[in-house]
């Protein structure tokens, strides 16, 4: 029960970031790319006010998968580099935090090129 | 080729937005409530079984981002994404997945324009713009952070 009531807070908030986007791509016409880099920005925004701090620990992976995520895991990072390490944290955190996403999507990228055929477009 | 609509600039809108209202948002929005939810509680899932085998909470949700990509990427390298993409739009486009197939999906489509120009230049098409404001973003709130935190 207390398994299902996790699962539950984590489709809803994962859910409700979705459509949010959706909502925004059929009112506006704002395309994919632009939602994705307006949500990672307000991801870092949002966390920086400490608004998405709560949001995370409400819905778990259903704040930190989607792209507004990814945002927080680079802010959230910052701060932790720069309470270790102090001001150079400014610079390295975000990037040290979210390094395994972006180091993974490149190659699988790449060997993905190797062997995939490009469809015809 | 001829049309014989004999009407003015603004009657042409009203039919334009008219004709492309039938986009059901509500259908949209559900699907990509359900598909978005879906992914984000198949990450809970992968995070929680990483965390009962000891691993720790950083490494944890790393291993669920790194997983999400992969399953995107061969998804997309399989044909498979643009399919969930057109049925659930921004739920399989918003979570991670949605950033990994923005890499995987030009690398595959711009080989023929060769290594270096076709698959180097244009697999950052889509992730460049989110990495370049995401990290700026950061680093900018970051030294607020510092000034606020340890200089006043």
């Amino acid at each position: 029960m207390d398994i299902l009531l996790n699962y539950g807070t984590v489709f809803l908030t994962g859910g409700i970031i979705c459509s949010i986007g959706q909502i925004l791509v059929d009112k506006t016409k704002l395309s994919p790319a632009r939602i994705l880099t307006l949500f990672v920005t307000l991801g870092v925004i949002f966390t920086f006010l400490g608004i998405y701090e709560p949001i995370v620990e409400f819905g778990k992976c259903g704040a930190t998968v989607p792209i507004s995520g990814f945002g927080y895991s680079l802010f959230k990072g910052t701060v932790k580099a720069i309470n270790e390490r102090g001001f150079i944290g400014i610079f390295t955190g975000g990037i040290t935090a979210t390094a395994g996403g972006v180091a993974a999507a490149i190659v699988f990228g790449f060997l993905a090129s190797l062997f995939a055929k490009p469809t015809i477009k | 080729m001829n049309t014989n609509l004999n009407i003015s600039n603004s009657e042409y809108d009203d039919l334009i937005s008219q004709k492309a209202q039938k986009s059901p948002i509500l259908r949209n929005v559900i699907a990509a409530f359900i598909v978005g939810g879906l992914i984000c509680v198949l990450g809970q899932f992968i995070n929680n079984k990483m965390l009962n085998l000891g691993i720790d909470k950083e490494t944890a949700s790393t291993i669920t981002s790194i997983s999400l990509i992969f399953l995107a990427a061969l998804l997309t390298s399989l044909n498979l994404f643009s399919r969930i993409g057109r049925f659930a739009g921004t739920g399989a486009t918003v979570p991670i997945t949605g950033f990994s197939n923005s890499i995987v999906a030009p690398a595959i489509e711009y080989k023929s324009e060769g290594y270096i120009l076709g698959l180097g230049a244009n697999m950052f098409k889509v992730a460049g713009p989110v990495l370049v404001y995401g990290i700026s973003t950061s680093v900018i709130l970051g030294f607020v952070y510092y000034l606020l935190n340890y200089v006043f």
